[in-house]
């Protein structure tokens, strides 16, 4: 599997991934670890509202919104479909 | 900042009952049903805080069983120990046993949704470390299954330290009683084993603990590694000395070198879930699910917005279409009852209290029931199936624009049914300063008290004619809508610019499946809502209505009587039959308007009038006003009297009334611009002390309600001056 230096906000609709590596220096990004978003995590980006901003994603079942800004804190291996 | 001062406000709430052996505390993820649960287990059993609100007011409720009673308390739904918000805090400080004038529960309901294990096990292996008697109810089975998760039931208690878990679906009842049984033998079992996810942190709290020689149980030294000293624990840091602060900063910079400790928990314990997981859950093929194709749709940006436009649209049509019937019923039934007991009771005081002051003034009021109910069913409606959090998603953008976050939402959309309840779904917005913007901003929203002003004074004075589709009457009052929309919005502009500037407010939100309210939560919310509404009518209104009946009724004169007599007199010396009789009449009008302008009520009119003058309003709408400070919809009830008596008396209706009222000049009162100035005090005048009772719970402070009532009466009247003014001249 080829792993590009892709972050949250890279995946496209429908595109999942893999989280990689988390910049913790932001106290949302430590909320979003609280919710589930951490090291090893798959996610799945489902939809965006008007514009692009904010994103919904899927993690294990549950839905989640955030803003670009704060997807940007998180480094992503795309899991490439069937693979 | 919240000050631990601010959650004593709700320990008054708590009363301890004596008759109730045991207080378990119901402890879950939002959305994990754990209100419908709770339902469920107490029924009618509960007792709810003044307002209840959109699942943020405290809940407690007995339970029995075989004999037994349980006290049941329902907390705010909450992700962590490791509090993010108001609601959070509430809900640790009550688990940790650290609410003021509550004591420590004796044991944890723990409620995991069967579609969300992820989040759910993260809380969970917190809850075990509390070393409490605990029992899980795993929820939402049958949504489990749908999306085809089939769950290892022994395995999932075993992970858990072997604590007794019951399955059940809240919506069919089954399982109910296995957990019933589970929660009345709860005090006395066994709390669940240790699981040990982070030995490391559990040996560093053990010393931390006997190191400070404080209260501090084992978990709350944990969470002080964990977080240290944040706003948020303050009810328990405090018992932390100088010496003991000095020590937990060494200890948290052994633990975590330099990376936040709340991140690194974060890791730790969502590694254990994930390796757990996949021993107690495996996939079945899911179903087709409804849910899936309504998500599926409104996933997509463009649809999904014009989505929520039109379910809002939908709402406010439902809320005047389906009521008016039953208002109109109400209306008439008041105008029967009231001259009914006018006749039974003869003349005098009594009499005129009774049909005048009380049935007139409350009746007016009762009469929004029906479109209060309507609005607050339709809102509920769209909270419970998930709606709501959407609409805080796709409105997320616009919200940015203006200084808050799709947070703010939530709390403006309930505004629109009342303001009280929207001010108190604010907790749930972590940063003070967007909560404090958006609790100035929600009074604009066009509450309910705040139509039956506006439907009075647009069917008397805006002709029902035809522009396109729309009726002028309906774009007036739609227009009156996105004023207050607008005025509340340049609002929390303003404030996010001046007062409470501060950094962008960030917006991180669970989207929970849709999902189909359950019936009974659905009465318990509604029904908790009317009774609040029904004893307001009943005792702040009550009072308004005979206080402002005694105003105008007081003092008699002794010369109008007498007067009016002579007058009668006269005129049966001249004239006979109908003629006599209009004759009396007129004369009876007349005494009666010279009372009225005599009485209390009629002076305090004429000493504030040179005040409202500018705006065009005589004594009579000013007194009107003035006694509608306490709650805008009185209003109605005192115009309703004071034009009950005087020259305008003729005409049946009270529209009919003010249309015909007129200054001594003959010219008339209410005019188009004063009319329209009047509609844009009530847009923007705070005239509810219930809102401002809110408002200072809310912050805390008298600063704000003090600062909400002056700012919005002051524009209030600017802009009924402006429109008077420029329209007059």
């Amino acid at each position: 599997m080829e792993i590009k230096a892709y972050t949250l906000a890279s995946l496209k609709r429908g595109q999942k991934g893999i989280i990689e590596s988390v910049d913790t220096s932001d106290p949302q990004v430590q909320r979003l670890m609280v919710l589930g978003l951490v090291e090893g995590a798959e996610i799945e980006h489902v939809s965006s509202a008007i514009g692009g901003d904010p994103m919904e994603f899927r993690l294990f079942g549950c839905g989640i919104s955030l803003r670009q800004e704060h997807a940007r804190f998180f480094k992503v291996s795309p899991v490439v479909a069937g693979g | 900042m919240a000050k631990p001062s601010e959650i004593r406000i709700f320990a008054s709430k708590i009363a301890i009952r004596s008759d109730v052996e045991s207080s378990i505390a119901v402890v879950g993820n939002p959305n994990s049903g754990k209100s419908t649960l709770f339902n469920r287990l107490t029924g009618l059993k509960q007792r709810i805080g003044n307002y209840p609100g959109v699942t943020v007011e405290r809940h407690v409720g007995t339970m029995s069983f075989d004999g037994k009673k349980t006290e049941l308390v329902d907390l705010p739904g909450t992700h962590s120990l490791s509090a993010h918000s108001l609601e959070e805090q509430i809900a640790v400080d009550v688990i940790l046993g650290r609410m003021a004038g509550s004591s420590s529960p004796d044991g944890i309901l723990a409620v995991l949704d069967a579609t969300n294990l992820y989040q759910g096990l993260f809380l969970l292996q917190q809850l075990v470390d509390l070393n409490k008697p605990m029992v899980v109810a795993l929820t939402m089975t049958d949504a489990a299954t749908q999306s085809g998760i089939a769950i290892d039931v022994d395995a999932l208690s075993e992970v858990l330290g072997g604590v007794r878990i019951c399955s059940v679906v809240a919506t069919t009842g089954a399982g109910l009683e296995n957990l019933r049984s589970a929660i009345s033998e709860l005090p006395k079992s066994a709390p669940p084993n240790a699981i040990d996810v982070w030995p490391a942190l559990r040996s560093a709290a053990g010393k931390l603990r006997s190191t400070s020689k404080s209260n501090l149980s084992l978990v709350e030294c944990e969470r002080l590694l964990v977080d240290g000293v944040t706003e948020r624990n303050q009810s328990f840091a405090s018992e932390l000395s100088e010496e003991a602060k000095g020590r937990l900063l060494e200890m948290r910079h052994e633990l975590f070198v330099d990376e936040p400790g709340i991140a690194i928990e974060a890791r730790v314990r969502y590694d254990w879930v994930r390796e757990n997981l996949l021993k107690l859950q495996c996939s079945t093929p899911p179903f087709y699910s409804w849910r899936a194709s309504v998500t599926a749709f409104l996933n997509q940006p463009v649809a999904g917005t014009v989505g929520l436009f039109l379910v809002m649209a939908i709402v406010f049509q439902a809320v005047f279409a389906w009521a008016t019937p039953i208002m109109e019923f109400i209306d008439g039934s008041t105008a029967v009852l009231s001259a009914r007991v006018g006749n039974l009771l003869g003349d005098g005081a009594f009499s005129s209290l009774i049909a005048d002051g009380v049935i007139a003034g409350v009746g007016s009021v009762i009469i929004f029931l029906p479109q209060i109910l309507i609005l607050f069913l339709l809102i509920i409606l769209l909270e419970d199936s998930g709606y709501l959090a959407r609409a805080a998603y796709l409105m997320d953008r616009t919200m940015r624009s203006v200084g808050l976050s799709g947070q703010s939402i939530i709390p403006m959309i309930s505004s629109f049914a009342c303001a009280v309840p929207g001010i108190m779904a604010t907790r749930v917005i972590p940063n003070r300063r967007d909560r404090i913007a958006t609790i100035i901003a929600a009074p604009f929203m066009t509450c309910s008290a705040r139509l039956p002003v506006y439907a009075l004074l647009i069917a008397a004075f805006v002709p029902a004619d035809q522009i396109g589709f729309m009726n002028l009457q309906g774009l007036v009052l739609f227009g009156l809508y996105m004023f207050g929309i607008v005025m509340g919005v340049l609002t929390a502009l303003l404030m996010r610019k001046t007062a409470l500037r501060g950094p962008k407010p960030s917006f991180v939100l669970m989207l929970p499946e849709f999902r189909r309210p359950n019936l009974q939560t659905l009465m318990f919310q509604l029904l908790g809502r009317v009774k609040v509404f029904l004893y307001r009518a009943g005792t702040v209104i009550f009072t308004v209505a005979v206080i402002v009946w005694a105003l105008a009724y007081y003092p008699r004169s002794e010369t109008i009587v007498p007067e009016a007599q002579k007058q009668r007199t006269i005129a049966a010396y001249s004239l006979s039959g109908v003629q006599l009789a209009s004759e009396y009449e007129r004369i009876e009008h007349a005494a009666s308007a010279a009372q009225l302008e005599q009485s209390w009520l009629g002076r305090a009119g004429k000493t504030v009038e040179p005040l409202f003058r500018p705006l065009g309003w005589d004594w009579r709408v000013s007194a009107a006003v003035i006694a509608g400070f306490p709650a805008r919809e009185v209003v109605i009830a005192v115009l309703g009297t004071v034009y009950a008596v005087g020259d305008e008396a003729d005409e049946k209706t009270l529209s009919g009334r003010l249309q015909a009222s007129t200054w001594p000049d003959g010219a008339p009162v209410f005019t188009l611009p004063m009319v329209i100035g009047l509609l844009i005090f009530y847009a923007c005048c705070l005239q509810c002390a219930a809102t401002l009772a809110v408002i200072r719970r809310e912050t805390n402070s008298w600063r704000w309600p003090v600062f909400a009532w002056v700012y919005m009466t002051g524009i209030g009247y600017g802009g009924a001056l402006l429109a008077f003014q420029i329209g007059s001249a």
